[in-house]
């Protein structure tokens, strides 16, 4: 209970995906613009996260490693997990509408996500438990979800500022994301 | 002439980087030293040059409905040979890039440069083109490192630079954000032209989807 509390802390706060790790800034800096997309962005990425987690954990674990063929890690993970997006699309797509109305346009842009990836990745690297993996890929898609949120408010106040035209577009993007990455520097200090 | 400005352009005109606003992950996570730059940089651009050769090759063969999966195998194929060379050979530089080593399979200038250019050119420009764009991509991390690391840990490839005072946010998360901001600030006011109001989608294989997406880019 207590490692999977320190994992929770670390995902959102200490080591934000976006924020500190530096994973999915492109949708980071895209979908950001308002708050909706964000939110669907955001529910999308969790979603995919904690089922990527929950194929790619059984293959490494069942397939590779006895096999001794960890170094095939990269190439089956993104395989799986851009064939799991397109099922999901697909199965979505004919089951629920609603649904896919207003999480469905987002899959596709999940594919290539390096956060998704990633956070299969470094479950391995930190040979987390099946159940500490999944609550890892949880809270670090909530934390991604939290970024996108807070930046989302932030980007509707830069619209309307009068900054530098050098400045205007992503540079500007660039270090309002600094700044709300300094703000989240302050929770560095929760855990050892 | 042309396969020198198929090569040229990626360098500075078009460098996917600064310009593209391509593959920002990477430029700004392993920033924080000019030498993990280069060595990312130069890890990059063999894949890009090995992916764009053999996706040239194949242009042809592969079927259209399932580009996008086979495009990203025959990536993930060159990771995964570029990280057993660098752990056989330069395994301080392995350390130093670590889970994004690995995530060079979804860089999007490797998969924007397949769609835009190696699966409809041969295979020379698309050598070239890879070179060039990867080329570039190492100059922008060079850039992006030389001047974290002067700012930050007060030394420059390793050598201590003896007046600076390090300032160690520029090695942190939020420095990183700041001096990409800034560059890319001072890029458009060099060049003179209007700075880019959005980040780079145009090779994006998915630009299209996110075109539709209520909020996105192209709005």
């Amino acid at each position: 209970m207590k490692s999977i509390f320190i994992i929770m802390l670390s995902a959102v706060f200490v080591d934000n995906f976006v924020l500190s790790k530096f994973m999915g800034i492109c949708p980071f800096l895209g979908v950001s613009k308002k708050l909706s997309s964000s939110l669907g962005m955001g529910a999308a990425v969790i979603f995919v996260m904690v089922c990527a987690t929950a194929i790619t954990y059984p293959i490494y674990w069942g397939l590779l490693e006895p096999n001794s063929l960890e170094y095939l890690n990269t190439v089956a993970f993104i395989l799986v997990i851009a064939l799991f997006v397109q099922l999901v699309e697909i199965v979505m797509k004919k089951m629920m509408p609603p649904l896919y109305k207003s999480l469905g346009v987002y899959l596709p842009l999940i594919t290539t996500n390096c956060a998704v990836l990633g956070v299969t990745l470094l479950n391995i690297d930190n040979e987390y438990t099946f159940v500490e993996s999944l609550f890892n890929a949880l809270f670090a898609g909530v934390g991604f979800s939290l970024a996108l949120i807070l930046f989302a408010g932030v980007r509707s106040k830069l619209e309307t500022a009068d900054i530098p035209a050098t400045f205007k577009g992503i540079p500007s993007t660039l270090i309002a994301a600094s700044i709300v990455s300094l703000s989240f520097m302050a929770f560095s200090g929760l855990i050892k | 002439m042309s396969y020198w400005k198929e090569f040229t352009k990626g360098l500075i005109k078009e460098n996917p980087n600064l310009v593209g606003l391509l593959g920002m992950c990477p430029t700004l996570a392993v920033t924080t030293q000019a030498v993990n730059g280069i060595g990312m940089g130069l890890a990059t651009t063999f894949v890009l040059l090995g992916s764009n050769i053999v996706i040239s090759l194949l242009r042809n063969v592969i079927p259209k409905s399932v580009k996008l999966p086979c495009y990203i195998v025959i990536i993930a194929g060159f990771v995964t040979l570029i990280s057993f060379l660098l752990h056989g050979y330069v395994p301080d530089l392995y350390d130093a890039l670590g889970t994004f080593l690995n995530l060079i399979t979804v860089n999007c200038i490797i998969l924007g440069r397949a769609e835009m250019f190696a699966c409809k050119n041969k295979v020379i420009p698309s050598a070239l083109d890879g070179l060039g764009m990867g080329l570039g991509f190492t100059l922008a991390l060079f850039l992006m490192g030389s001047v974290r690391e002067i700012m930050g840990s007060g030394s420059w490839m390793g050598i201590e630079i003896s007046f600076m005072h390090p300032v160690s946010v520029f090695v942190m998360s939020a420095g990183g954000f700041f001096v990409l901001g800034c560059i890319i600030a001072l890029v458009n006011k060099i060049a003179g032209k209007k700075p880019p109001q959005k980040i780079g989608c145009a090779g994006c294989p998915n630009a299209s989807v996110c075109k539709s997406v209520k909020g996105g880019n192209e709005e």
